[in-house]
This record gives structure tokens, sequence and C-alpha cells, in this order.
């Protein structure tokens, strides 16, 4: 049972990332659909970077940069030049789909080896939950740590109402005075740098190798969870364990031999994505309460 | 800074020098990126878009791998005209390979001419099925129609997957995740071309992908239902004052871009495969949003703009071939054209020129 509690708790880490990472650049009114491609980027150059390095701490500051690197490709054209962000968001999944395959094809077949685990000094001896919470590697303790930086950072800080405000009014804030371009292109680059760290987690932690593609639909997801967490930080911890535990409800239903198709128990967290879209649009006014104003809208400076 | 200014008329000119230019940025910038990951530039190139293409034969091969993209990318123009994000082609393509196999698999006494109609009719409904989850998701809850649309991609690979290797294996596959072939009624046959014999795998449905595309045309040009889904697309609120139903045009560009990539599984299947497997589709449901795309959501403009797309997936298997290069390495090169294209609409679409900041400029307009 411990160990299964673990498993989600894992599972859930690169979510919480790339979930993150995309709602900060999204409460800036940018629909950045890349992270699936960002998460790539960085799983690959933060295997890449391990194994030729032989540090998993330089594997981490690998992802993050290559995530953050993926994203200003992004702002290159959905700020800069004001294209498409859908459309511009995508064409970023395919390139970064591709690239990762592209730098990561000698790298197949190799493995490294993982982020050893940091116990908390005195936390972990506490009964039941002290080696459930305390015993893990730094990647958990630092999802957590940006999710509560994220959260103090839009509600308690000027600057996370600057961007609160050019993400639902951006005509407002640039008549202002504040750098609308400049601020979207921070929050971008952020979320970047997030998504990059989930995808470092999957052959950091999750499984030690690379493959084209490893991500398997988890930036999608991601972006699905900034939608089921209403774009409040907090939610998206609940999110994050919810899809952790039905991706991991396949690897026990194999193990206590349940009839049930292998197949089937993998569509669960794609249907289960699908169910909670549902059940937050049906309730519009709290789907919507926290939905920036100018999410994907275009913003030509000086006009 | 840069200053940007609505184009009052876009000149002819730039509406087909664009796509040009598109494409030639893409190859020097991916040429640049295969240098800097120590490839050779020019090596890769020819490996990706001239050996492909280098004998007569490898033509029709080029048509036969643009034919999914043209049919899908057909049905996609329409969507992306109207402004609906179905980015879940790639599940309704294999929709459609499910329920045309079913037919084939379960009537492979019928002869080709009852058989042939019914399977292109089960696939077009499979696809609509697929796409009509997403569109009336989003017409009645308002749910996102590009999360939902590629969570049904995975779902429906999934299913293929258990299909295949469940209840419709058969049984003398020796435990390969096959079907039953098809019976010779259920399969679209190669060209004989005067003269030359068959001209390369070139077989019915490109034909078939060509007048496909042709008839898109039509219908999104001259018919009240295109201009209804243009009109929803680029002034929705014109398009209500008008009496349009949103929902209903979201319904029904759905339907036409699910059934068009359900049509595309079934001939995909049918003229190359001849019987089901895991994998009936390699992300043609993705490429043809960038064919979509490069032929500037036009239907014509989709027939060259797969051609061109086409060449760039055989590139990808010569490279798998030639320098041992996985398959996903096309999708730099795709990434970076989608990337050119949406920069060219912007110079289309805006007088972009640089002057130097600190000048506020007194606005022309009004």
């Amino acid at each position: 049972m411990e160990a299964l509690i673990l498993t989600v708790l894992l599972t859930s880490v690169p979510l919480i990332f790339a979930a993150t990472g995309e709602l900060v650049a999204e409460r800036s009114g940018v629909l950045n659909l890349g992270v699936e491609g960002m998460m790539l980027m960085g799983a690959v150059s933060a295997f890449a970077a391990t194994s030729i390095l032989g540090n998993p701490y330089m594997g981490i500051l690998a992802g993050a940069v290559a995530g953050a690197l993926t994203a200003a490709v992004f702002s290159l054209f959905a700020l800069g030049l004001a294209t498409n962000q859908v459309a511009t968001g995508l064409a970023l999944t395919i390139f970064g789909s591709g690239l990762s395959g592209l730098v990561g094809a000698p790298f197949v077949g190799g493995t490294v080896e993982g982020l050893p685990n940091l116990a908390i000094p005195l936390l972990v001896d506490i009964p039941v939950i002290g080696n459930l919470l305390f015993n893990h590697d730094i990647m958990a303790y630092l999802s957590i740590g940006f999710l509560v930086l994220v959260a103090w950072f839009l509600n308690r800080t000027r600057a996370g109402l600057v961007l609160r405000a050019v993400g639902n009014s951006h005509d407002s804030a640039h008549a202002l005075g504040y750098r609308v371009l400049l601020v979207r292109f921070g929050a971008v680059s952020f979320g970047g740098m997030m998504a990059g760290l989930g995808g470092a987690y999957l052959p950091l932690v999750l499984t030690p190798h690379w493959s084209e593609g490893m991500t398997a639909g988890r930036g999608w997801i991601a972006l699905a969870l900034v939608v089921f967490a209403s774009w409040i930080p907090s939610r998206i911890l609940i999110g994050a364990l919810l899809f952790g535990g039905i991706t991991i409800m396949q690897l026990a239903g194999q193990a206590r031999g349940w009839t049930v198709p292998s197949q089937m128990l993998s569509m669960l967290p794609y249907i289960a994505t699908i169910i909670v879209l549902v059940v937050i649009a049906r309730n519009r006014d709290f789907a919507l309460a926290n939905s920036p104003a100018c999410l994907g809208r275009l913003f030509i400076g000086n006009k | 800074m840069i200053s940007m200014t609505p184009r009052k008329h876009i000149p002819l000119s730039l509406t087909l020098l664009t796509p040009a230019v598109a494409i030639f940025l893409t190859l020097a910038v991916g040429a640049g990126i295969f240098g800097i990951l120590g490839f050779s530039p020019l090596g890769s190139l020819y490996t990706f878009f001239v050996a492909p293409i280098s004998r007569p034969d490898q033509i029709g091969d080029l048509f036969v791998k643009a034919c999914p993209l043209i049919i899908t990318a057909t049905g996609l123009v329409f969507c992306f005209r109207a402004n609906v994000w179905n980015i879940g082609a790639e599940g309704q393509l294999v929709f459609g390979a499910i329920f045309s196999g079913w037919v084939a698999l379960s009537f492979p006494d019928w002869p080709a001419i009852t058989l042939m109609p019914a399977m292109v009719l089960a696939s077009i409904i499979g696809g609509i099925c697929w796409a009509m989850i997403p569109a009336l998701l989003k017409v009645r809850f308002n749910t996102n129609e590009i999360l939902v649309s590629l969570m049904l991609t995975y779902v429906a690979a999934l299913f293929i997957d258990w299909l295949v290797r469940g209840p419709w294996r058969d049984p003398m596959s020796f435990g390969f995740p096959l079907t039953k072939m098809y019976s010779d009624a259920g399969l679209i046959h190669r060209i004989d071309v005067p003269f030359v014999g068959s001209l390369g795998q070139l077989h019915w449905g490109v034909v078939g992908a060509l007048l496909l595309a042709i008839a898109g045309s039509f219908v999104l040009s001259r018919t009240i239902l295109g201009f209804q889904i243009k009109v929803m697309g680029d002034a929705p609120r014109a398009g209500r004052f008008a009496g349009f139903k949103p929902h209903l045009v979201t319904i029904g560009v759905m339907a036409i871009a699910g059934g068009a990539a359900g049509l595309a599984g079934m001939v995909e299947v049918s003229a190359s495969m001849g019987q089901l497997q895991p994998n009936v589709s390699f992300g043609y449901g993705f490429t043809a949003i960038i064919v979509a795309f490069l032929a500037r959501l036009n239907p014509i403009g989709v027939i060259f703009a797969g051609l061109i797309v086409a060449l760039a997936e055989l590139g990808g298997d010569y490279a798998q071939i030639a320098l041992g290069m996985p398959k996903v390495v096309t999708g730099v090169f795709k990434g970076i054209l989608l990337f050119m294209l949406l920069a060219g609409e912007t110079f289309n679409r805006y007088h972009i020129t640089w002057r130097p900041s600190a000048v506020m400029p007194v606005s022309k307009e009004q």
C-alpha cells in the first residue's frame, strides 16, 4: 500500500511542474499548447546531460534550460510576430517531438543513475506519513516549492498582480505603461522551464532511460489540469494527484490480475481527462471565474 | 521598436510568395539544425527532399504518401476556417479504419460493387462518430475541443491496438497483432498507367483524394454552407446577426473533418495494408494540420501542400533507413514549416516596419 501511494506521488510530480508553469503562462494571457514538446526537450536534455556528465543534478539544470529555450521559440513567433497561439503551440509540440528524437537518437538504449532520495532529518521519522512525504528526491520537493511560490507570487505580490492584469486586459495594462509582451515573455519562459523540469523528471526518476515520445501525452494532460484547476494553483495539486492515482490504477490492476485488457486500463487517464473537462465546464461560473479574459488573444503593441 | 499596422489590401503576389518563402526558410533553418547536431546539412537535405523522388516510380509513391494527408487536410480546412480546433483527426482516422475494417471482415463474400461503397460509408460514419464526441461536448458543455479531440486520439490508438491483439486477431497470424486479410473486393487497386504499367504504388484512392479536394473547394467557395463556415470563423458576431447557428456550424465542420479523416483511414488500409494492424496511421492526422496551413486553408492548395509535406514524410522514411534516424525527426522540418507559415501570415496581414523607439507615432487610423 505504501509503495502504491509513493508511486502515485511520483507520477504526479511531472504533471505538477508542467501544469504550474502553464498556469502562469495562461494567467498572463498566453495559451501555449506546446507543453508536450517542451517536456520532451526537457526530458531528452536531462537524459543527455546526465549520461555525458554523470551527474543527475546537471540533468535537472539542462532540462530547465532546454524547456525555457524551447518556450523562447514559441515566444518569438506567438509574441514577437503575433501568430495564432493555438497553431504555434501545435507547431512547438511537433517541432519538440522531432528535435528531441534527433538529439536523443544516440542515447536510445542507455540508462542513467537516477536522482537519489534525500530524507529530511527528523520529519522522516514521523510514523506512517514520514517516509511517504519526507523521503523523496530533490525534484519532488521542488515541485511543491514552486507551486507554493507561484501561488504566493500571483496573489500576494505586485508583480503577480501586473501579470494577472496583462492576462485579463492587455490593452488596459498597455495603456497603464506595463510592457505586455515582456511580461508575457517572462511568463512563457517560466512555463517552458517548468515543462522542461517536468520532462526531466521522467528519465531522471520515473524510468531511467530515454525513448522518443516518452511523455505519452503528459503535456496535454497538464494543459487539461490547468482547466481542471480553474487557473488556481492549489487545485493543481489535487488534480495531479488524481491523475497520478488513475495512471497507477492500471499497474495495480495488472498486479492483481484484473481481467480487463491492459489497453482499456491505459485509456483511463485520457478518458478521465475528458470527464473532468466536462464536469468542470458544466459549472460555468466555477470554471471561468479565474479564467484570464485575454487568454489566447493576440496583442499588437503600439497600435 | 517593431510597428505592425494592418494591411487594407493583401497583394496577390504576397499570398503566393509567402508559402514559397516559408519553405525556403524551413530548409535553411532545418539544415542549420542538422549541421549543429553534426550531420552534413546538404546531405540531410538531399536525403530528405531529393533522394525520395529521384526515380519516376517514386513520383507515384509520393502521391500515395500524400493521399491520406490530402483527404484529411481537406476536411480540416473546414474546421479551421470556422475557427473550430479539431486536432484529433488522427483518432478519427483510426475509427474510420476500424469501421470499414469491420465491414470488410464481416462480409468478405460481397462483390466489390457493394463492398467498396459499404466500406467507404462505414469509414465516414466511423470518423464522424469519433468527431461528434468533442463536437457535442463543446456545443452542450462548452468543453475545449482541442483537449477532448486530442485525448480521444490516444483512446482510439489503444482501442485498435486492443482489437487487433484481442477479438479481431487472425487465429492464423502466428501471434502477430493482425486481422485477417481483406477479401480482394475490399482492396483498392493500383492504377495501370498506359505504356508504363504501374507507377510505384500509385492507386485509385489517390484519384479519389484529388476529386475530394476539388469538391471541398466547390463547397467552401460556392455554397451557402461554405459561406456560413467562413463567416462564423472570421466574424462570429456578424454570423449570429445573420441568423447562422454557431452550434450547427461547429457540428457540421466537425462532421466534415471527421468523415474525411475516417475516409483517409479506410483508403490507407485498403490500398496499402490490406488488413488492420496496431498502427494504421503514422501521425497523418497531425501532419494534415500542417498541410491545411501550408495550403492557406484552401482545398485546392491542399493538393500541392499535401505533396510537399509528403515529400518530407518520404524523406523521413529514407533518413530512417540511410542514416538510422528515428522517424519522428521529420517533425523538425514539419514544426519549423508551420512556424514559418504562421509568421508569413503575420507578414501578409500586417505592414511591419522597424522604427527607433521612444518616439510615439501619431495614430493614422481615423
